[in-house]
């Protein structure tokens, strides 16, 4: 009898422990919850919202227009060519700084003694001001006195304008883009090798891989899936974000040869306050983060994982 | 003695030449910032200057650039941004690990929305709502919309997770409530989670240009790049001397606070970036 009653007792007091964890739990979590409201959930309803209105700042009112934003975005010469610069920029910088950053990180990882050297060298960008960065790169890319164009001359060839020409305005920002982020890379790398076991490497020399090249493409290359696919997707979203260059060195020119998105997202938005057409610019990029994000979710199901 | 294989020196050679490469704005900037105008029109590719005029040229661009306020904005701006995010999701993601409530799947649900959006697609209405506030031109508009960071409760979930369930019923038999089991267990032991998200979150914004450009729009609050915006806008055009010098002075305190503690700047990008 009494056992049956201790039960009971017992089970009582952990209902009463589950409800005031859940109390608990609520209270910890709630100004993160209130927080997330009101500067995630509800700007984004806010821009779907926007998106289907006039609304311009400086304005008292706006109405509903329907799909005309959209509408017009598709016209827009200025939205195209910034959607088709991006892309550029995207498929120059992404696989580029991915490739070069893999490279270096298998190179460091063989390396000895001047192995911390070579990392902090390459992640120094990182840690720069790319703001600060740009400028230096303004007057490494500038067309009389720049250092590049100097250096070219001395071979003999004629350099370019490279950011005041719209043929290699965007070829130059991205080599900054590159330059920036090949350490990132690398770092991301160098701690995907490092997490690959030894035996991995000898079990593959024991069953003929003798080459550097067979083990790379028998064990480094699939044990590096999951870090690959994470950088390829940081990579993407991180040139598709290109702003701060473009902002600090060419205000989208020469004749919007450099327009990307998110410049002219600004420049509707807060420059020309267009808030109901640059929200409308909003959603679309919000659209492809969220594709690029479905697209990874996708491989990472079908990839075969080791880790 | 034919010890060094002819691998070793290739792969010591591309290294070097990829490094040289990475450094090469860098020395450019530091060759600059001591050269004369007609030095720099002259004779570029020569890296020693052919008089030295680093004192000229830090000279002016401390008369033209307010550099203290600039760097105090930083600080305060990126330091408050740091607490709020860490006060706010250490007990956040405690209670999604630990505790075991109706809304823990809502929440992760949450944060994995937020995770998705950046600052620019939240950008316009946040920016309609701090100017019918009159908050632009402030520390709190700088501030407000990065007080929440799901990347840190993110993080610090994966890192809670791993941690040991006996140490908190360790504490819960101490008697310690929760709250203080959140300020003296986890906080503790959460060190280096902290520290590491520590230098993604100053990096981060220390570096951000898009927000502060937009709610900023007077010298009093702007942060180091905005301020070096307008130096560039305003006063250089090309006199590449004073900018150089401009330029290093505001890339110095991250990159040195970057070589003291590298060790720690790796460990937190890897840390953050490959949980993320």
């Amino acid at each position: 009898m009494s056992s049956v009653a201790l039960a009971g007792n017992v089970a009582s007091a952990a209902a009463l422990r589950a409800r005031s964890e859940d109390r608990t739990a609520w209270l910890l979590v709630a100004p993160a919850i209130v927080l997330l409201l009101l500067f995630v959930l509800l700007p984004v309803a806010a821009v779907i919202f926007l998106g289907f209105t006039d609304f311009e700042l400086g304005y008292g009112k706006f109405r509903f227009v329907g799909f005309e934003n959209y509408a017009h975005l598709l016209n827009d010469r200025t939205f195209r060519r910034s959607l088709w610069n991006t892309s550029v920029y995207t498929a120059i910088v992404a696989p580029v700084s991915i490739m070069l950053g893999l490279g270096v990180a298998l190179l460091i990882e063989g390396e000895g003694r001047a192995r911390g050297f070579f990392r902090t060298v390459y992640f120094l960008p990182v840690a720069s001001l790319i703001v600060a960065m740009a400028t230096v790169w303004q007057y490494i890319f500038h067309p009389t006195i720049g250092p590049l164009n100097a250096l070219l001359s001395l071979a003999g060839i004629p350099g370019p304008n490279w950011l005041g020409a719209s043929s290699t305005v965007l070829y130059s920002l991205s080599i900054i883009g590159i330059w920036q982020s090949v350490g990132f890379n690398m770092v991301l790398f160098l701690a995907g090798l490092t997490a690959i076991p030894r035996e991995l490497y000898a079990a593959a020399h024991v069953d003929g891989a003798k080459s550097a090249l067979d083990r790379f493409f028998l064990v480094t290359w699939p044990m590096l899936g999951p870090t690959t696919l994470f950088v390829v997707t940081i990579s993407i979203t991180n040139a598709v974000k290109v702003f701060e260059t473009v902002k600090m060195l060419t205000d989208g020119g020469p004749n919007k040869a450099s327009e990307v998105l998110l410049f002219t997202i600004y420049q509707e938005g807060f420059v020309y306050l267009r808030v109901g057409y640059a929200s409308a610019m909003t959603v679309v990029f919000l659209a492809i983060l969220v594709v690029l994000m479905l697209l990874q979710y996708r491989v990472l199901d079908r990839r075969v994982h080791y880790a | 003695m034919n010890s060094i294989p002819a691998g070793r020196i290739i792969r010591f050679a591309l290294l070097s030449l990829g490094a040289l490469m990475i450094l090469a704005p860098y020395i450019f900037m530091i060759s600059t910032a001591g050269k004369t105008q007609s030095d720099i029109f002259t004779s570029s590719l020569s890296l020693i200057p052919q008089r030295f005029y680093f004192a000229e040229n830090f000279a002016k661009a401390f008369a033209k650039v307010p550099m203290a306020t600039l760097l105090w904005n930083g600080v305060v701006v990126c330091g408050l941004i740091f607490f709020f995010q860490v006060v706010v999701a250490i007990p956040c993601a405690y209670a999604m690990a630990k505790l075991k409530f109706r809304a823990a799947q809502l929440m992760m649900v949450l944060v994995m929305l937020g995770l998705l959006v950046p600052i620019h697609a939240t950008a316009l209405p946040l920016y309609v709502a701090f100017d019918r506030m009159s908050l632009l031109n402030s520390y709190t508009s700088l501030v407000a919309p990065f007080t929440i960071s799901v990347f840190a409760i993110f993080m610090f979930l994966q890192f809670f997770r791993a941690m040991p369930d006996d140490l908190l019923h360790a504490a819960r038999l101490d008697g310690m409530s929760e709250l203080g089991i959140v300020a003296r267990v986890i906080v503790p032991n959460a060190w280096p989670a902290v520290t590491a998200f520590a230098i993604f979150s100053v990096v981060a914004h220390w570096n951000d240009l898009y927000w502060p450009l937009i709610v900023v729009s007077k010298q009093a609050y702007a942060t180091p790049p905005l301020g070096l915006m307008y130096f560039r806008a305003a006063e250089a055009g090309d006199d590449y001397g004073a900018l150089m010098a401009a330029t290093l002075i505001i890339t110095l305190p991250l990159v040195a606070a970057f070589l003291l503690a590298q060790k720690r700047f790796v460990e937190g990008i890897t840390m953050t970036g490959l949980k993320g």
